[in-house]
């Protein structure tokens, strides 16, 4: 009994003084670079296009100007909201959202405008690839009556189903499809993880389905998905909701940062102003996050380090 | 014989109510075919009433820059940043947070052991070691940062609110009333809200858990205070005590463990709060969740489910343990251990401070990668081995059982409804189940948000049926073995724990965006808490009884369904009650798969400022719905009884 007690107190001994072998808190503390960026709180919006323009003005702001980023993973709306209370600083990607810059801008004027981002955002409705490539007339929004008793479901009372996405997102499906007097149901699939596990189901298993959905996105990464054509915008063609019968417009995305931010000086603002790039440089980042599974930040330094150019020209440089 | 003659009183009765039933449902149906589409009050999902244009328009009147408010959102904030500090953030101008992982589990295991027993204590350390190693331990700090502090000012709040309810019968039936409208009420229909009083972030999420996290702590600690004996009571007052004395001498001694009970409650509600309040900002494992399922990447959901699962389990069994600890009870030898043990967490504690291998949990085994992996392997072969078949099985029930039920709630006519449910209310629970009726079906009418309740009506209909049964059969089958209750147990823990949104994309490949997939996520939710009241109460049936029936030659069925389901009467209730609620909190997860309707409305609100005010009357539609079938199923359950028991005194 005592010699058990004995190799137990040994036994802590040891074990105290094997930890204290290692590495002290705090040795290698890295040497503070740049010079007074501060922090900025960066609103994440729950896709991964924007994910992806995160990652690189966060990797940029961090490694080149030494500023804290703080990402908050929020929806569009709420990250408005942040603007006024000082929660979050910079949106990267706004998609519209007149009557919000209306409140937070013109009104309130908590935000500001700073320029666009470069992509241009598509939303309209969509088929798989291989539907397309079976039914070709069926990108034409005439043929879709044709082939409505293909899209039937359970949800659909009997009609085609037309799949809709996210309620984040405004629509105005309904009031194109009895405008258009499609014979079709709307169904909410609810959320975008819904419509995303929907087209992949139907390429993979070869079943029609009509969805809602929008350009940039990762998914057209992996599948790449055919846009139904409606008929044309027109400007003011959408002016009354219950009216519409034309094609969703196409976006220009830009970026909102509050007034604060703005007036603060910091070299992160112009960066933040500066930086504008494609759709095609997003999906490039946008698919190493989703479909490689790289971290934000890995997927970041190695679109930096294949584009300095445009880096430069975000920081200033040359 | 007392059982026998009970029968044969109900067999007298039952067939009156259920031929009563039958006629009214032909009635309805006959109906239905001559009045289909008549004031079925449609409403598109752009389209909004008055009132919800109104309640749009004066969404901001409260709470903008509210003295009041501010003041509790930075205390709020700063308690929950405080504790961040302590267990998961860099702070204090260091690059870890003040206490490492080796003092967080030495802290963590000693508190379990000094308030619960040495098991809970290796339990607690092996379940945050497990987080640690599947490379979670920050975002699981987090979110126990945020959990502590809902459920610390949950219980501030509750214990003081419930002790009152305890004493005072007024409060007692106020409160019963305001609980349950917070327990039915979803949760999104709070969170957009609560951000126009305290803003976004850790403050409004604590907030919105405390709403979700208190009810259960006030309901169990007034339960606790009036089964105190009155005998008790009046002892302590016949010698001189007075009303404190009472109140802290003999009343909150004697209800500790049902109180206890309460706080554990509390906790699960507030971790099951998790992925939701990652909505508002939150920080921890809900952020984790909700990013990994943009990708659709169930494994890497998966992993952070099963962390909360596993910090649920953990603090579950703690909180359990404390309550079966009798009170006071430390001997000599024990409180010389607890000393020790004291300056072992000390030594950790210092360790955790001072060496980086104890302060940042390693990441050289990562088990969470693997997990992951595993994880979406096994979706992925289920969903290829069981595809095809899955569809079968929605399509059938969906146009067998769901459609005509959905058709016939919403192609008649309002009023027709109306007075036919009320109907069946009066047949089933007498008045007291018709009155509550009509008033809800009215206020139904009024949100504006009409059809879309019928939608959701029938969905939660055939939900709540499945959801019995399936509690039903397991509950009774854990309940007579202890063997199965054993295992049985845990798998119920994860299913009520885990966040619905882990198996939301499993689901959807199953069984497609549709409202079957609603249904079977509600069920897959509900059917735990079911089966756990119904074992309870069918192994509280007194074993004489169970006994006495076997002596007999009763076959097992019989001993079932004639002694310890009858029995078991009150359980049943309470169960079928519990899995209806658990069903309607399921509504707007529901939305997010393909049910539409009243979720979609209130999820949409969430997202839109346009249709906020719709997605509020959505909100209330919901715990309108909640209400109504609560008190039919309350009041039908007391007439049964009723009889029952009028039938035993012959």
């Amino acid at each position: 009994m005592k010699k058990l007690r004995y190799a137990g107190v040994l036994t802590a001994v040891a074990l105290a003084l094997a930890g204290c072998g290692g590495q002290k808190v705090g040795e290698d503390k890295p040497a503070a670079a740049g010079k007074d960026c501060g922090t900025f709180n960066l609103t994440v919006s729950p896709w991964v296009g924007y994910e992806a323009n995160a990652a690189v003005v966060s990797y940029v702001a961090t490694k080149d100007l030494g500023c804290k980023v703080v990402k908050k993973d929020l929806k569009e709306e709420i990250a408005w909201q942040g603007f006024s209370t000082g929660e979050v600083d910079v949106n990267l990607e706004n998609w519209g959202h007149e009557d919000l810059k209306k409140k937070y801008i013109t009104d309130d004027k908590v935000a500001v405008e700073a320029g666009s981002t470069g992509v241009k955002g598509i939303i309209g409705w969509y088929v798989p690839p291989w539907m397309a490539a079976k039914y070709p007339d069926i990108t034409d929004w005439k043929n879709l009556n044709k082939y409505a008793a293909l899209f039937k479901t359970s949800e659909s009372g009997g009609k085609g189903q037309l799949l809709d996405g996210d309620p984040s997102y405004v629509t105005n499906d309904e009031a194109l499809v009895k405008n258009l007097s499609l014979n079709y149901k709307v169904v909410q699939s609810g959320s975008e993880t819904a419509l995303i596990q929907a087209f992949r189901d139907a390429e993979k298993n070869k079943k029609p389905l009509l969805a809602y959905f929008y350009e940039p996105q990762w998914f057209f990464n992996e599948v790449k998905l055919v846009k139904i054509n409606l008929p044309a915008y027109k400007a003011g063609c959408d002016a009354d909701p219950a009216k519409v019968a034309c094609d969703y417009p196409p976006y220009d995305l830009d970026k909102i940062v509050s007034k604060k931010f703005a007036d603060s000086g910091s070299p992160a603002y112009d960066l933040v102003k500066n930086f504008k790039w494609t759709n095609e440089d997003q999906n490039a980042v946008a698919r190493m996050i989703a479909v490689d599974k790289m971290t934000p930040d890995q997927a970041a330094q190695k679109w930096v380090d294949q584009n300095q150019s445009k880096v430069n020209t975000w920081l200033g440089k040359n | 014989m007392a059982s026998i003659t009970g029968s044969v009183e109900i067999e007298v009765r039952r067939p009156r109510r259920s031929v009563v039933v039958g006629v009214l449902l032909v009635a309805w149906v006959a109906l239905y075919f001559v009045l289909r589409g008549i004031d079925t009050l449609v409403l598109g999902g752009q389209e909004t009433t008055a009132l919800h244009r109104w309640l749009t328009e004066h969404r901001d009147d409260v709470g903008q820059g509210n003295v009041f408010f501010d003041a509790i959102r930075i205390a709020v904030d700063h308690f929950v940043v405080l504790l961040q500090d302590l267990i998961s953030q860099p702070s204090f101008d260091r690059p870890v947070p003040a206490i490492g992982w080796l003092g967080v589990i030495a802290i963590s295991a000693y508190c379990a052991w000094a308030f619960g027993n040495w098991k809970v204590a290796v339990l607690t350390a092996a379940g945050l070691g497990f987080v640690g190693l599947q490379g979670l331990w920050q975002e699981s700090m987090d979110t126990l940062s945020l959990t502590i502090a809902a459920v610390l000012l949950s219980l501030l709040v509750a214990i003081p609110l419930g002790i009152w309810a305890g004493l005072s019968d007024r409060a007692f039936k106020v409160a019963t009333l305001v609980l349950d409208l917070m327990q039915t009420l979803p949760t999104f229909v709070y969170l957009a809200p609560l951000t126009l009083f305290f803003a976004i972030g850790p403050a409004a999420a604590t907030i919105a858990t405390l709403i979700y996290a208190a009810p259960p702590a006030v309901r169990l600690t007034a339960h606790a205070i009036r089964s105190v004996p009155p005998e008790s009571v009046e002892a302590a007052r016949s010698l001189g005590s007075t009303r404190g004395q009472t109140l802290t001498k003999v009343l909150l001694p004697m209800s500790r463990s049902t109180v206890v009970v309460g706080i554990n409650q509390t906790i699960m509600a507030a971790l099951s709060m998790v992925t939701v309040a990652a909505l508002i900002d939150a920080p921890g494992l809900g952020q984790t969740v909700l990013k990994a399922l943009q990708t659709l990447d169930v494994g890497v959901a998966f992993n952070a489910g099963l962390a909360i699962v596993v910090i649920a389990i953990v603090l579950d069994r703690v909180t359990t343990a404390a309550g079966d600890r009798p009170w006071r009870t430390a001997n000599r030898r024990r409180r010389l251990l607890l000393a020790a043990g004291a300056v072992a967490v000390l030594v950790a504690v210092w360790f955790s401070r001072t060496y980086v291998w104890a302060a940042e949990f390693p990441s050289t085994v990562n088990v969470g990668s693997r997990i992951a992996v595993i994880a979406s392997d096994v979706t992925d072969w289920v969903q290829n081995v069981f595809g095809g078949f899955t569809y079968g099985v929605r399509d059938a029930v969906t146009n067998g059982l769901l459609n005509p039920l959905e058709g016939l709630l919403t192609g008649s006519p309002w009023w027709l409804v109306t007075v036919v449910v009320v109907a069946l209310a009066f047949v089933l629970g007498g008045w007291r189940g018709a009155v509550p009726a009509a008033v809800c079906l009215g206020l139904l009418v009024a949100t504006g948000v009409w059809q879309d309740s019928m939608v959701t009506l029938a969905s939660t209909l055939l939900a709540t049926v499945v959801v019995v049964a399936v509690g039903l059969a397991l509950g009774v089958w854990a309940g007579r073995n202890r063997r199965v209750d054993t295992w049985i147990r845990p798998v119920l823990d994860a299913g009520q724990t885990m966040p619905p949104f882990v198996y939301l994309v499993p689901f959807l490949a199953l069984f497609g965006t549709s409202r079957f997939t609603a249904i079977a996520a509600a069920v897959v939710f509900a059917v735990p808490v079911t089966t756990k009241i119904v074992a309870d109460g069918i192994r509280a049936v007194p074993v004489a009884t169970v006994e006495a029936a076997n002596s007999v030659g009763s076959s097992s069925w019989q001993v079932i369904s004639k002694v310890q389901l009858p029995v078991a009467r009150r359980a049943i209730t309470l169960a079928v009650n519990q899995g209806l609620i658990y069903v309607l909190s399921m509504v707007v997860v529901g939305g997010l798969v393909g049910a539409g309707a009243l979720g979609y409305d209130v999820a949409a609100g969430f997202a839109q400022s346009e249709l906020y005010g719709k997605g509020l009357a959505a909100g209330l539609a919901i715990v309108l719905l909640g209400v109504m079938l609560d008190r039919i199923t309350q009041a039908a359950a007391r007439r049964t009884e009723n009889f029952t028991t009028r039938g035993d005194k012959r």
